[in-house]
């Protein structure tokens, strides 16, 4: 009994339910002192006259909401807490029950003191063992009651404390000897008697109030229903409950599944919001930019690193985080930055749905190619087990960050930034109100169709519900952080810090939206998030006149939503509230005392105001799925049960059931199931940097469309069908009096293939309608390509939608249409075209160009190796192939004819480059081999003309001229560098000189002017005599030359004016 | 390209070494008595060779020195690159010539390799551009991005995402270069996670090839080829099939 007796000699009052005994100190769940969990060390009596939990008793019962219950209850009440204590007192000593809630992966923990003598501790439970069944019986009841009333300020906890009971094991002792239970105990006193002393009484206690409670249970998900229509207790105890239980199993369909998905995407840039014109400086865009970078730099080292073993998120992650937010602050960059965490909060941690694909559960290719789509599920459940925690701290753990939360919620502490803090929760109080004010679309449940808008708008709840959460508990987080203390703090800190802080405005009025979403009827969506804001208040917040009305508040709704399978509101919505609502109540800050308080200054409201059809409170939004992601504790109690049976099975002490390992099929890919996934994938992916109205309005046009296709369907192809059926019952039911379902059927069976045209003319409308509609609503400047996905996107999931429904319904839809005309009859006998325009690319080709010239690249290299030999240092006999060289100036041509590769930079440099080669070519700086095309250079100065360089420099020429796009700086030439090359040669080549100078004219690449101009100011830079005289002689040559020339080209009196100092200075 | 990274590497290594006041002042003296002594020979460039370093950036202490004594001012990095790429604006013709000679004879750094570097750069943008139209794969490029006010922009951004050998991109960023180790994570920093971060999920390709250990985060969303990728599957839909 090493767990038992552990557990109860705790001097400070323990919660009964205590699923993992080994750790008794939980601190953050403190346990509450509720009627339900009554000390155990203590006497019973010394507890009562103790007074607190007595007066707060008293206080509940006077209050002003006892409508529902009687006063008379009290006693009662009294009663069964005393039988509880007494029960309690019973498990600690050796012979009684133990209760053994304990965790099976750990057997060895739990059952360590009791293993010899396994076999006899779980006692089978035996319904003729049973002694006072009557007082047992009228326990279930005013138990039973009590939950139903919403009396107990958890209705969960019960439940698990009542399953336990089911479960509970305890060894045979002589009372199973006792010849007649029921005399036996007569005698003694009603307090003494030992109702719960033996398992059989248990068992019979707790098959009872399930019994009494089977409204609630049977709305729990489909694997704890198995488990409880597999309960052997059960089955033995109450033969009708089992059977009840096996109903609702083999018919439920809640099949829950708490995979959460947690892999890192970003948050996509945004132009409207995120370009320069959103900032006020260039520098804190810039800086902005840094923090993007910065952030998600933290989140890959946290997503990589947190789950290693001393890792540290403070340690490693907070001074770069702190410097963060010190650039932040610089540059008022904090809104910025709150709307990117908050967005990116959102995208991470808000839960398991979004209906079927979304990025983090992408399982691996490889694992998906082996198991196909049949067993993706089964998968999944296999990765539940390994991935969600088994335990989760007893079925009221307190407030927790699980996940990818706690890089959110440790960022937060380790940037200790007031500014960030203030910005993040404007920013989360405006999201939570948009999000709160959810309306959804107006319906008619007339027909078919609103099965399917129901969906859609399930989906849409549950999402809108899941990041209120998210949200509201971060801005709990924020708000409460200032105040949080470990400890509780005494009355008179508390009453101090009463004052001081009743004098504040809360950021968000919680209160006001609460009345109003009661009113509204909209609890359903507003009240699961209230709960995740208040589970993180300080230990004084409660107290406070503004928070005590918001708790106040909070139970009356509790004690007023009886669960019932009323019309008004969904059973399902009721329980959720319930849930969280029992759950809120058991949070370690929230004040035990609270529950049983009841403020007098009451607020009155109706619960039963008018109720409108769209009202949120009364639309059936929540489902199993739901509810267990909001309230993961609820799976507790299906641990519980499963642990049982994993204890009695025995032997292996294996929990549920062991995974058998099966070998690996081969990895042929199912290419089908890949490729359809990656679809989905590639669907999301096209969204993520669209602009999200992209997406809603995607998604509102295939909601609209897939609708009004199968209105269409319906007065188009169902009407006409109904319209043939007629006139071949009318013929039918002339010929003979047959059987009027027989005919029905016949007729029907033979419309059913023509249904199949149904979809068929669905995609077809959807085809036509979905492009239309998406281009209306789509900016005119949309680019082609988006333009065209995203029409095709509505298209398919129109498609989808309408077809979907259609094959699964066009047989009934028929048949249905077709009965009522007949019974009538009986009564009385009456794409887009791709948007297809690539991007042509301007570019400016010589026509019927192949693109296949040599890249600028290339160009520029080769040249590179000209000018590296020409100016030197070159070895013995490094020489330029005179032939190679000319092929190269024609490949310059081509590449410089084909735009196609050029950019400004190249052609640039390539100007420079050749005018450099020019240069050094008229200074015989380039040492050409003429091969044997040319005998070798004579030193008598050959001809101009048939001089080999001036056949390069034509070629450049024409290269400058023709081909170049830029402007070629051929002045470079003239200058003091270049000239030098000229200066520097052995031998000077004026004659190639003034070739270059006159094929600069011609090819009007310099004027006239401009060169002697140049030539001009040349003179006057210190050159050596010779060549000063040379040059001017030059000059003298090419003026007079071309004196006569230049009125064609060149205004006279410029010309006049140059050859004038021209003159002058010679 | 892997030759001119590791030098490149080298270079970076022992930069600080050859800036030091005392380098910059030998360096400046061997080059004014190598040219009193020759002024045609390739003093610089010999220079540079024999300390092993890089002929452009020796050319580049050398003119820098010879400015600031010239001007009694430290030359600002605009006027000292200009008269890189353009030696003709060096008021000193003889080293003018050197500079030039330099600039010429240098692999790896210097105007006329950058230059090179920037048009395979561009070329093979203008390639990836091309297969993207030929596979009729819609996107928009950078200078579109710019204008539309972007901070970080890669070289074509998908419209509509695709997956490359089952990894979603949503864009891709051509790279001119060989990926190895040091380059691969200075791009990772300042440019792939930057565009992550942005656009999500994303194609890499190095024409030059890359080291394979480096293509480690494909499930994160940054995929690396060294060709344009043949299996590349788009969004299709009932529509475009039928």
């Amino acid at each position: 009994m090493g767990a038992a007796s552990g557990w109860t000699n705790k001097s400070k009052p323990s919660r009964r339910i205590n699923p993992t005994p080994v750790s008794a100190e939980r601190p953050l769940s403190k346990p509450k002192t509720c009627f339900t969990s009554t000390p155990v060390s203590r006497s019973p009596a010394a507890r009562w006259s103790a007074g607190s939990s007595l007066e707060a008793f008293t206080a509940a019962q006077e209050g002003n909401l006892s409508s529902v219950i009687s006063n008379s209850l009290q006693e009662e009440r009294e009663m069964l807490k005393k039988e509880r204590c007494k029960l309690l007192h019973q498990a600690s000593s050796p012979a009684g029950i133990s209760f053994d809630p304990g965790t099976p992966t750990k057997p060895s923990y739990t059952r360590s003191a009791s293993l010899p003598a396994e076999s006899h501790l779980v006692t089978c439970a035996n319904p003729a063992k049973v002694s006072c069944k009557k007082q047992l019986e009228c326990l279930a009841q005013l138990y039973s009651s009590c939950i139903t009333e919403n009396l107990v300020p958890n209705i969960f906890l019960e439940l698990f404390f009542v399953l336990q009971l089911l479960t509970s094991k305890g060894t045979s002792t002589a009372e199973d000897g006792d010849s007649d239970p029921e005399i036996s105990e007569i005698n003694r006193d009603v307090t003494e008697r030992q109702h719960f002393e033996s398992v059989h009484n248990c068992v019979y206690f707790a098959v009872r109030v399930l019994d009494y409670q089977y409204e609630i249970i049977s709305h729990l998900e489909k694997g704890m229903l198995k488990l409880l229509a597999e309960n052997e207790r059960i089955a033995s105890f109450s033969p009708t409950l089992h059977k009840r239980l096996r109903q609702a199993y083999e018919s439920s369909t809640a099949k829950v599944s708490l995979l959460l998905p947690c892999s890192v995407q970003s948050v996509s840039f945004q132009p409207e919001t995120d370009n320069r014109s959103n900032f006020p400086s260039d520098r804190a865009f810039h800086i902005f930019k840094k923090q993007r970078d910065i952030f998600y730099e933290l989140l890959r080292e946290w997503e990589d690193n947190h789950e290693k073993t001393g890792w540290d998120f403070e340690r490693v992650l907070g001074s770069k985080i702190r410097a963060m937010m010190a650039h932040l602050s610089a540059t008022c960059n904090h809104s910025h930055f709150a709307r990117l965490f908050q967005k990116q909060l959102i995208q991470m941690c808000k839960g398991p749905v979004s209906g079927g694909a979304s990025w983090g559960d992408t399982p691996d290719q490889d694992v998906l190619n082996m198991l196909g789509s049949d067993n993706l599920s089964r998968l999944k459940r296999l990765q539940e087990r390994f991935v969600v925690p088994q335990s989760i701290r007893g079925p009221c753990p307190p407030p927790s960050f699980p996940g990818c939360q706690q890089f959110f919620r440790d960022f937060i502490l380790s940037a200790g930034s007031y500014q960030f803090n203030q910005h993040l929760m404007d920013s989360l109080c405006l999201k939570i109100l948009e999000l709160n004010g959810l309306t959804l679309v107006e319906h008619e449940h007339s027909d078919g169709e609103a099965d399917m808008e129901e969906q859609d708008e399930k989906k849409r709840f549950t999402v809108a519900l899941l990041s209120l959460r998210l949200l509201a508990k971060f801005l709990g987080f924020l708000v409460f952080l200032p105040y949080r203390t470990a400890e509780q703090p005494t009355r008179d800190l508390q009453d101090s810090a009463l004052v001081l802080r009743n004098q504040t405005l809360p950021v968000l009025d919680i209160l006001k939206l609460l009345r109003q979403s009661i009113r509204d009827q909209r609890s359903v969506l507003t009240i699961p998030w209230i709960v995740e804001y208040l589970s993180l208040v300080d230990h004084i917040a409660p107290f406070l006149d503004y928070y005590r009305k918001v708790f106040g508040l909070l139970l009356q709704v509790y004690r007023l939503m009886v669960l019932s399978e009323e019309k008004e509101m969904s059973f399902l919505n009721k329980l959720l509230i319930l849930a969280v609502l029992g759950w809120l109540f058991q949070v370690p800050s929230v004040p035990e005392e609270l529950f049983f308080t009841t403020d007098d200054r009451q607020e009155r409201f109706m619960m039963d105001t008018v109720t409108s059809a769209q009202a949120l409170d009364f639309v059936p939004l929540v489902d199993q799925q739901l509810l267990y992601t909001c309230c993961p504790y609820l799976g507790e109690l299906r641990k519980l049960l499963a642990s049982f049976v994993a204890g009695s099975g025995g032997k292996n002490g294996g929990f549920i059931r062991k995974i058998t390992p099966t070998a690996a099929e081969s990895l042929a890919p199912k290419a089908s199931v890949t490729q359809r996934k990656l679809q989905v994938d590639l669907e999301q992916a096209f969204f993520h940097n669209q602009p999200p109205s992209l997406r809603r309005t995607v998604e509102f046009v295939a909601e609209r469309v897939g609708s009004n296709c199968v209105k269409h369907i319906k007065a188009t192809l169902v009407a006409e069908l109904v319209q043939r059926a007629e006139v071949m019952l009318q013929d039918k039911v002339k010929e003979e009096d047959v059987n009027h379902d027989k005919l029905l059927e016949e007729v029907c069976t033979h419309l059913y293939e023509e249904g199949a045209q149904a979809l068929i003319k669905g995609r077809e409308f959807c085809r036509k309608k979905g492009p239309e509609a998406v281009r209306v609503l789509l900016p005119e400047e949309t680019s082609a390509a988006v333009l065209s996905s995203a029409e095709n996107i509505a298209v398919e999931l129109a498609t989808e939608r309408a077809c979907g429904w259609l094959s699964a319904n066009i047989a009934a839809l028929i048949k249905r249409e077709v009965k009522a005309t007949f019974n009538r009859m009986l009564k009385v006998p009456g794409f887009p075209l791709p948007g297809e325009d690539a991007p042509e690319l301007r570019r400016d080709c010589t026509p019927g160009c192949q693109h296949c010239a040599p890249f600028p690249s290339q160009i520029i290299n080769e040249i590179k190796d000209v000018l590296c030999v020409a100016v030197g240092p070159r070895e013995e006999g490094e020489v330029v192939d005179y032939v190679w060289l000319e092929g190269l100036l024609g490949r310059l041509s081509q590449t410089l004819r084909c735009r196609k590769f050029m950019c400004p930079t190249s052609e640039q440099q390539l100007a420079r480059c050749t005018v450099e080669l020019a240069s050094l070519l008229v200074s015989d700086r380039v040492p050409l081999s003429l091969g044997i095309k040319c005998p070798e250079k004579s030193p008598e100065r050959l001809h101009v003309k048939n001089n080999p360089t001036s056949g390069l420099l034509k070629l450049l020429f024409s290269i400058w001229k023709e081909d170049f796009g830029t402007s070629v700086p051929v002045q470079l030439i003239f200058s003091k560098k270049n000239m030098g090359y000229l200066a520097e040669a052995k031998q000077q080549e004026w004659d190639l000189f003034l070739f270059l100078l006159h094929g600069l004219i011609e090819h009007e690449l310099m004027r006239t002017s401009e060169i002697q101009s140049c030539l001009h100011s040349l003179e006057e830079l210190p050159w050596p005599s010779d060549f000063v005289k040379d040059l001017k002689r030059l000059s003298r040559v090419f003026v007079s030359e071309h004196q006569r020339e230049e009125p064609r080209t060149n205004p006279c009196e410029l010309t006049r004016q140059s050859l004038a100092t021209v003159t002058t200075q010679s | 390209s892997i030759f001119s990274q590791e030098y490149q590497k080298q270079i970076k290594r022992t930069h600080a070494k050859h800036h030091t006041a005392e380098a910059i002042e030998t360096y400046y003296q061997r080059y004014l008595n190598g040219v009193m002594k020759n002024a045609v020979a390739p003093v610089l460039l010999d220079l540079a060779n024999e300390v092993d370093f890089a002929p452009s950036l020796m050319a580049r202490i050398v003119l820098e020195r010879f400015l600031q004594e010239k001007e009694q001012t430290i030359p600002s990095k605009t006027l000292i690159n200009s008269m890189l790429r353009d030696p003709s604006q060096i008021p000193d013709g003889v080293l003018a010539n050197q500079v030039y000679q330099c600039t010429v004879n240098d692999c790896c750094y210097g105007p006329l390799v950058d230059c090179i570097k920037h048009a395979i750069g561009h070329e093979h943008e203008v390639l990836l551009r091309e297969m993207l139209l030929e596979k009729n794969l819609s996107f928009i490029a950078e200078d579109q991005l710019r204008a539309k006010g972007y901070d970080k922009t890669p070289d074509f951004i998908l419209e509509v995402p695709v997956a490359v050998e089952g990894h979603i991109i949503h864009w891709i960023e051509s790279k001119a270069s060989f990926g190895d180790e040091s380059s691969h994570q200075a791009y990772l920093q300042d440019q792939f996670w930057s565009y992550w971060n942005r656009f999500g999920p994303g194609l890499v390709i190095y024409w030059y090839g890359f080291i394979e250990e480096l293509d480690c985060h494909r499930e994160r969303g940054i995929l690396l080829k060294d060709c344009f990728p043949t299996d590349i599957v788009t969004l299709r839909h009932s529509m475009a099939q039928r």
